[in-house]
């Protein structure tokens, strides 16, 4: 799908679908969630293992794993709940206050 | 009047409307003293003489998410419920209006526990009134059938689409025999066509029903909804003035009778509108003039027609079924308050309370409140608080 999505637009009342039906699918795609976030894990790929913990752990999710099983973090949708942080046995995942 | 003369209960005509409406899916629990509806439709269905899928769950919180999902899937539903079963219905009341689902549900009411009661109180559909269901007072058991009918065509009317509640009084109509005329099975197919479904859920496109909606949405939609439910005021005048036309028999949203000119009214709802018109037209021969005003549409508040209704009071009794605890009156008094604060020359009004748990409203108890309603107008000086009728203590 290309272009804005027809829900997330903000609508009035007026042009709302009936029922509060959402009738496109995938529309999570468009609806980033990474705003919620208060705290931000930010990964040093220097001390990463490639253990794959906390990719298994995040609850989104949003620990991108590569083809040779490195990591990096989708902000878009990291909600910032720091389980990565906590089950990352060599501590390379670090929450800071987000900015 | 169209159709043939038969004798039935209010149950057992509301399932055999429900039948005629050639309905998909029955979601039901029995509850008196709606049980009969759902009995006959289960019969219905068991010998073949209606090709619906009878659901049978295990209380009414389930009866309604059944019908909801089923109504989203395009299906024809009803349901029916009463009091205590209605109030376990009370989370989905809202989905199922939110959701925009076309489901008709009768409501045989009754009392609120406790102490447990299976007689007639109103408390159980005021209870549904902010919830955006359609809702309609049946005076007898012709208008049960009638209106049973009426809600299916209304509910699912494209530029409608809310579900409807029809209310019967529990015992006094659920359980008496009246005679009534019923339509031909081809008349009822021609006014009532089959359901043709708006979104509905299909695994070919899918869609999200009932998603997350925080403060960026909730209030659009809220909005929406109101003005949706205010946008289907003409659609259900014009179905039943349609019905009425089919049927020779007339439907307004208020029905007035010997208003014009009054300068005393009494305002009820369901089936003592017909004890009120006798006492009416009783005093009417000894040169009195009452108006009784009754509803047929309950949500959305037919507000305009009543104010016409009204305009000639200088008293009007409002009577309810139900007890408001705590606020200035019960919920149809408050309901004609508001009403009536946007009118320029306002009657005095005054709130009576009635007929709780089935308690029976006689002719006397409604010439008390004419006496009341007449020493008000002389006074110019209405009750603070609710009055009781039939109460015993320090009755009217
Ligand atoms: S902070 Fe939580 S949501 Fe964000 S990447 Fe880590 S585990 Fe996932
Ligand atoms: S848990 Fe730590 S070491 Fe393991 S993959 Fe994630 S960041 Fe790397």
């Amino acid at each position: 799908m290309s272009g804005e999505s027809v829900v997330l637009k903000l609508k009035t009342w007026r042009d709302l679908p009936i029922g509060g039906i959402i009738p496109e699918p995938k529309t999570s795609l468009h609806n980033k969630t990474g705003n919620w976030r208060a705290m931000k894990p930010i990964l040093d790929n220097g001390k990463c293992i490639k253990c794959l913990l906390c990719w298994i752990h995040c609850p989104e999710p949003a620990i991108l794993r590569g083809d040779d099983d490195s990591v990096r973090i989708d902000y878009d949708y990291c909600k910032g709940c720091g389980i990565c942080a906590n089950v990352c046995p060599v501590h390379a995942i670090e929450m800071k206050l987000e900015v | 009047m169209r159709g043939k003369l038969v004798g039935m209960n209010g149950d057992r005509a509301v399932a055999y409307a429900v039948k005629q409406a050639d309905v998909d899916v029955i979601s039901a629990y029995p509850i008196t003293p709606q049980t009969i509806i759902v009995e006959t439709l289960a019969e219905y269905v068991n010998n073949g003489e209606l090709d619906a899928a009878f659901i049978p769950v295990e209380s009414e919180h389930s009866a309604l998410s059944a019908a909801v999902g089923a109504s989203l899937s395009g299906a024809r539903v009803f349901t029916a419920t009463s009091s205590q079963g209605l109030a376990l219905m009370y989370e989905i009341l809202w989905i199922a209006a939110g959701l925009r689902t076309t489901i008709v549900m009768a409501i045989g009411n009754r009392a609120l526990s406790p102490n447990i009661n299976i007689h007639c109180s109103h408390d159980d559909a005021y209870a549904a009134r902010d919830t955006g269901w359609l809702q309609f007072f049946a005076e007898n058991v012709q208008e049960a059938y009638d209106l049973t009918l009426m809600a299916f065509r209304i509910s699912e009317d494209h530029r409608v689409l809310f579900p409807s509640i029809v209310n019967l009084d529990g015992f006094i109509l659920t359980h008496a025999l009246e005679g009534l005329y019923v339509l031909e099975d081809s008349d009822v197919k021609a006014f009532l066509p089959k359901k043709e479904p708006v979104n509905p859920v299909d695994p070919g496109k899918p869609m999200t029903y009932g998603a997350l909606d925080l403060f960026d949405w909730y209030m659009e939609h809220r909005r929406q909804q109101y003005a949706s439910l205010e946008s289907a005021r003409p659609i259900i005048k014009e179905v039943f003035e349609e019905y009425s036309n089919l049927t020779g028999r007339k439907y307004s949203p208020v029905k007035s009778f010997n208003t014009e000119g009054a300068e005393v009214a009494v305002m009820i709802l369901g089936s003592s509108a017909g004890t009120a018109r006798y006492v009416a037209r009783k005093l009417a021969e000894k040169g009195k003039k009452i108006g009784v005003i009754s509803l047929t549409q309950y949500r959305p508040f037919p507000a305009k027609e009543l104010r016409e209704a009204i305009k000639d009071a200088s008293v009007v009794a409002v009577m309810d079924r139900s007890v408001s605890f705590g606020s200035p009156g019960a919920q149809l008094f408050m309901d004609v308050s508001a009403t009536l604060i946007r009118s320029k020359v306002r009657p005095l009004l005054f709130n009576v309370i009635y007929g709780l748990g089935g308690r029976d409203l006689t002719p006397a108890h409604i010439e008390k409140v004419v006496d009341l309603a007449e020493s008000v107008m002389r006074r110019g000086e209405a009750p603070e608080e609710p009055v009781w009728v039939g109460v015993r203590g320090d009755e009217l």
